[in-house]
């Protein structure tokens, strides 16, 4: 089990050896455009599957909203 | 009337002068129809923490303003340090693919949202650095735009007034210092409250004018935005046709004194 802070929130997930593309696929986020960052770096979208996340590791999931 | 009279930003030109924020409106479709009548071709983002439980089929903002039709210029609103500002907007270019254009500000405090100019600077010159092509918002203080010019923004926007405000062009004097010392676009970000607002600050020079709530926030946002539009583009074309000299009276009428009926003897 590993748990993440994703948001400012904390998560446990079963899965051992996750990537952030797995993340994103448990999150229901598939398809949808976002940018990650990764302990303040951020995760360049073709690393997703390569990226593999580890305990305590804090996430930010970003996207565009309306704003002036 | 010139037909090429094109805003250009960081080599790139625009025909619309208005660039609108996309905030505030009651919902998407609002958004959509308040944009096409603006005729903006540059509008602004938020980047925000996406709703981790939001429902799969929702659509997003960038489904409906389609980046391949419009200029996205991702901010950094809500920014108080020049990090946090650095951190949205690197977000922002890995969101959008690279883009590069982007609109940075840095606030000073939640009750009045002026600009921190001092964290301004410091974001500035490491964006430029990163490779940005950054429009900065900040005060109407003529030797800090003078001097985000210098570290290479490329485009200066000073306040009208306070975001949100509404209160128009408080300081036209200043405004003017800023437009004639500026080798890149000056545009009036924040402030403008109504469509005479934005004619007033196109007919001083201007490059052009930044806006949402004055759109978002009137009783018929559609209406307002094709109001604006209209207005940039007259204050534009006034402030090309260059007004005549101001007197306090005119001994000069517009009709000829000649061929009067009135006060001939035959």
């Amino acid at each position: 089990m590993i748990t993440l802070y994703i948001n400012g929130n904390r998560r446990d997930f079963e899965q051992e050896n996750m990537t952030v593309a797995n993340l994103i696929q448990i999150l229901g986020l598939e398809g949808k455009r976002l940018a990650i960052e990764c302990n303040g770096e951020i995760v360049p979208r073709g690393n997703f599957a390569a990226a593999f996340l580890r305990s305590s590791d804090k996430l930010e999931i970003v996207g565009a909203v309306g704003g002036g | 009337m010139k037909t090429t009279d094109n805003l250009v930003i960081a080599n790139q030109s625009y025909r619309s002068r208005l660039l609108v924020g996309t905030g505030k409106y009651k919902d998407f479709a609002q958004t959509k129809a308040a944009i096409d009548a603006s005729g903006a071709q540059i509008v602004t983002v938020a980047i925000r923490r996406t709703n981790i439980g939001q429902t799969a089929g929702e659509p997003s903002l960038l489904d409906v303003l389609p980046p391949s039709e419009y200029t996205y210029l991702p901010n950094t609103a809500g920014c108080y340090s020049a990090e946090d500002a650095v951190r949205t907007l690197r977000l922002a270019r890995e969101l959008l693919d690279g883009h590069k254009l982007v609109k940075l500000e840095v606030l000073g405090d939640p009750h009045t949202l002026y600009p921190n100019v001092v964290e301004t600077i410091a974001a500035a010159k490491t964006l430029v650095k990163d490779g940005f092509d950054v429009m900065v918002y900040t005060s109407d203080d003529p030797i800090i735009a003078k001097q985000l010019e210098e570290i290479g923004c490329c485009a200066i926007m000073p306040l009208a007034s306070l975001i949100g405000s509404g209160m128009g062009i408080l300081n036209p004097w200043n405004l003017q210092i800023i437009i004639d010392g500026s080798t890149v676009p000056v545009l009036v970000d924040a402030g403008v409250g109504t469509a005479s607002d934005a004619a007033i600050a196109m007919e001083l020079g201007c490059d052009g004018i930044l806006m949402n709530t004055a759109i978002a926030g009137a009783k018929d946002p559609i209406l307002m935005a094709s109001a604006m539009n209209k207005a940039v583009q007259a204050g534009r074309e006034a402030f090309l046709a260059g007004r005549m000299a101001k007197k306090l009276y005119s001994a000069s009428p517009s009709s000829p004194s000649a061929g009067m009926i009135a006060g001939s003897s035959n």
